[in-house]
């Protein structure tokens, strides 16, 4: 068994209450901090301790909070993004909704580090039952001292509030997000200026995924060196993984970083195989917009090793033969898998959520949706193949925000891997099992 | 002050200033087209991609390239920055691109738009696009609205630059203009159609590259280039009163404000001049307005010229000027 961090009391009953969670040790690091700790201490620890952004880029969270402006007399803010929308990806969901006080609790002794009085948690709209859930730890949060003013006598106040989002994956990308909270259309917004400098209402603030803000307590409880042991390398720590598609026991995993993908993939105390006994095809290993694997390549390195569960080993051999971490949004897919019609529906999805504000993504997903489903209609030609190839180069690095790489990459790594399939199935429209169409609402079904 | 080279023209501009004004302040050889930044518009800027640029040096303190291309209109300079505009295969690329996706959904159909003459898509096609297309998807179409008595809005031909937002949120008071729905399903929209009840809405017709937004009281009299531009000016109230006058015959068709070099509004007109004057007494005229050669307004303008009959130079003052006078 692997070392548990974020889910270690999961299977306590009543864990998701105030009481059971206060038992188990909750809440200990803001004890910690608040009377013992100094701000810059705090945020030396989280250095130490290497962890890296949850929300798909990793980028070092003690790096993130270190640049953060302070000028004087003006509000900094922190903000939790629970607005976890990319397709393959539901562990926050499964954290927030079994675990509600670990955010709770790492948003207070993040919070005190950044020297921020106000906070937020930006949760998609739908996740509205967790929005109860979330609500009910606040709460109780509130009730015991741990939120609002002079916490545990020490003069430090802070208010957290819980924002609900109205369903746009867009909103998850950190500007659109300041933007969507401040009332606005959740556009993203065009940088410089970042929000270390100009976040929220224009103050300085602090981004961070729902997975990030939970591995604080557990930092600051057991200082940055015993989180740096955990994992290997640069991607220190524990990581939840979203684990879905054709495997026996799908579901949220938290794996000690450094297993090899195989374990992963065939252990038991993992995804437990491929179901029905099939063949691995390929897997997306880190949300929907990482690139797409062949079975492989996802297992070994291009030298040859046994690929491991890591930022650096699943991206080793760069976009030609590697991929991603991402989200961590796992999805496996077997031999019986479409590789055409799996990235019809990613596609389909990133047209539909793009922003609109900038004419390559705008245009360039709506373009190669339209494409895809041609094949899909059985209309497709080789030409068509290499149009795709030509628009998602065209679509990368040339926009506002990652949305439009993010709908790039799929589609490069997809045609990079299995171009003789998708040459297959434009010459062979007779063989696509699935017809599918739009109905009048725009809705895919199944015919 | 930044020492900037632009397609291996050397420049020295005052710091905080973005790529692309340095680039303007060399000269239109150098300077990346825009469809969406316009200098009179705070946070304009950033959406089209037209006017991506290779920095090759990003300054002399750190001279590593950009690891992608930059919106120049978005992009501050640096001491020691190296940036290449036409002279970077990959810009030219990455505007072929651009062009090629603002005409997805754009109709082809010129001969029956409004703006064709004075549009900076069409320009834009025929100086960085390719000569054919390579879809044959239905382009996304809308029916025409009216956002008020004056001004008529075909989304159908609209590029989402958000212009016309920045003028109703900047110039206009009260938001009622604005975005609506996502992605390509993007709509210029107002809340219901109301009217925007402001002096300064017109502005939106002129900010506008297209023929999405357009001056209902001038659609279709005149093909452009069958009329005249000639600066005026009267003594406004509420705003300068430096417009261009546009002429056919003796008659004023259309009023609207002056643009630069760059096609960019100089100064914001109010509706008063824009709509209520049109009569040649109305305006004291100054000459014919500057116009690039290249212009296909151009063809026209510059055969003999000949005055407005019922107007003469030096005459008494205006009509407008003496009303304004007593007030
Ligand atoms: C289109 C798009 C969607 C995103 N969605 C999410 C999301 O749902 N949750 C999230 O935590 N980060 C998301 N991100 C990443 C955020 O912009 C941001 O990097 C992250 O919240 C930072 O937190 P971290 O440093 O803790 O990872 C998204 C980014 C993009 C470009
Ligand atoms: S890349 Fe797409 S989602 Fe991001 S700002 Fe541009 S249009 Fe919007
Ligand atoms: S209507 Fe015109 S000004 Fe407004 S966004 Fe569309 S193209 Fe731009
Ligand atoms: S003019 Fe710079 S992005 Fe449109």
């Amino acid at each position: 068994m692997g070392k548990k961090i974020l889910l270690a009391h999961d299977h306590v009953p009543g864990i998701q209450g105030y009481e059971v969670y206060r038992q188990n040790g909750g809440y200990a690091s803001v004890e910690k901090a608040v009377k013992s700790m100094s701000a810059e201490a705090l945020v030396e620890e989280v250095k130490k301790s290497g962890l890296r952004g949850r929300g798909g880029a990793g980028f070092p969270t003690g790096n993130k909070w270190n640049f953060l402006a302070k000028p004087e007399g003006v509000a900094r803010y922190l903000v939790c993004n629970a607005d976890e929308s990319e397709p393959g990806t539901f562990k926050d969901r499964y954290l927030m909704s079994r675990i509600p006080h670990i955010l709770v609790e790492g948003m207070i002794t993040s919070s005190f580090a950044l020297g921020v009085n106000t906070a937020y948690i930006y949760i998609r709209g739908e996740y509205y039952y967790i929005v109860s859930i979330l609500e009910k730890a606040i709460e109780e949060a509130y009730a015991n001292g741990w939120l609002g003013k002079n916490i545990l006598g020490s003069g430090y106040n802070l208010d957290l509030y819980l924002h609900v989002g109205a369903g746009a994956y867009i909103c998850g990308e950190e500007t659109a997000l300041l933007e969507s909270l401040e009332g606005k259309r959740g556009n993203p917004r065009i940088k410089p200026p970042f929000p270390a400098i100009a976040g929220l209402y224009g103050c300085p603030t602090v981004v961070n995924n729902v997975e990030t803000l939970a591995a604080v307590p557990f930092i600051v409880n057991n200082g940055g060196e015993a989180y740096a042991q955990i994992g290997i390398g640069k991607s220190a720590g524990t990581k939840l993984i979203s684990a879905s598609g054709h495997i026996n026991k799908p579901g949220v995993y938290e794996i000690e970083m450094g297993i090899t993908v195989e374990d992963f993939i065939y252990s038991d105390e993992y995804c437990g195989g491929i179901l029905n006994g099939k063949k691995l095809k390929a897997v997306v290993a880190g949300g929907s917009s990482v690139p797409i694997l062949p079975a492989d390549k996802i297992l070994t390195t291009p030298s040859g090793e046994k690929r491991l569960m890591s930022y650096e080993s699943l991206a080793d051999g760069g976009f030609a033969s590697g991929t991603m971490l991402g989200s961590g949004g796992f999805i496996v897919m077997d031999e019986t898998t479409s590789i055409v019609e799996n990235l019809f529906t990613f596609a389909r999805f990133y047209h539909h959520e793009s922003c609109g504000q900038c004419s390559p993504c705008r245009e360039g997903t709506a373009w190669m949706e339209k494409i895809l489903h041609k094949m899909i209609d059985g209309h497709g030609t080789i030409e068509d193949v290499d149009l795709l190839w030509e628009i998602q180069a065209k679509i990368e690095g040339n926009t506002i925000c990652p949305l439009g790489d993010a709908a790039a990459w799929p589609v490069a790594s997809a045609i990079r891997h299995f171009r003789s399939e998708f040459e297959e199935y434009v010459r062979n429209p007779n063989s696509i099992k699935v017809v599918r169409h739009y109905d009048s609402t725009q809705n895919l079904v199944n015919a | 002050m930044a020492k900037v080279t632009i397609d291996g023209r050397v420049i020295e501009v005052p710091d905080g200033i973005t790529i692309l004004q340095a680039a303007r302040m060399i000269g239109p050889e150098v300077a990346p087209p825009t469809m969406c930044y316009h200098s009179k518009l705070k946070t304009s800027g950033g959406y089209c991609r037209t006017c991506l640029v290779e920095v090759t040096k990003s300054s002399e303190k750190d001279p590593r390239p950009m690891p992608k291309l930059v919106a120049s209109c978005r992009t501050d300079v640096m001491d020691g920055m190296e940036v290449g505009n036409l002279s970077s295969p990959k810009v030219i690329e990455a505007r072929k691109s651009v062009v090629e996706f603002l005409l997805l959904n754009h109709p082809l159909d010129c001969p029956i738009c409004d703006q064709a003459g004075e549009c900076h898509l069409q320009d834009l096609s025929y100086e960085h696009g390719s000569s054919k297309t390579r879809t044959d998807f239905e382009r996304r179409t809308f029916e025409k609205i009216s956002i008020g008595e004056k001004i008529q809005l075909h989304m159908t031909r609209c590029i989402l630059c958000y212009r016309c937002v920045k003028v109703a949120e900047q110039i206009t008071d009260g938001r009622v203009h604005g975005v609506i729905n996502r992605g390509d399903h993007s709509e210029i929209s107002t809340y219901i159609e109301q009217a925007i009840d402001n002096d300064f809405s017109g502005n939106m017709i002129d900010v506008c590259p297209v023929g999405a937004l357009t001056d209902k009281t001038f659609r279709f009299k005149s093909r452009v280039w069958f009329t005249k531009p000639v600066l005026a000016h009267r003594n406004c109230e509420k705003c300068s009163g430096n417009v261009n006058l546009w002429f056919k015959g003796d008659e004023v068709l259309r009023v609207t404000g002056r643009k630069d070099q760059w096609g960019e509004v100089e100064e914001f007109i109010c509706n008063t001049c824009r709509y209520d004057k049109k009569a040649t007494s109305d305006w004291t005229v100054e000459g014919p307005s500057p116009v690039n050669r290249h212009s296909v307004i151009s063809a026209n303008h510059y055969e003999v010229f000949t005055k407005p009959t019922e107007f003469k130079l030096n005459d008494v003052k205006p009509l407008s000027i003496q009303e304004g006078d007593k007030s």
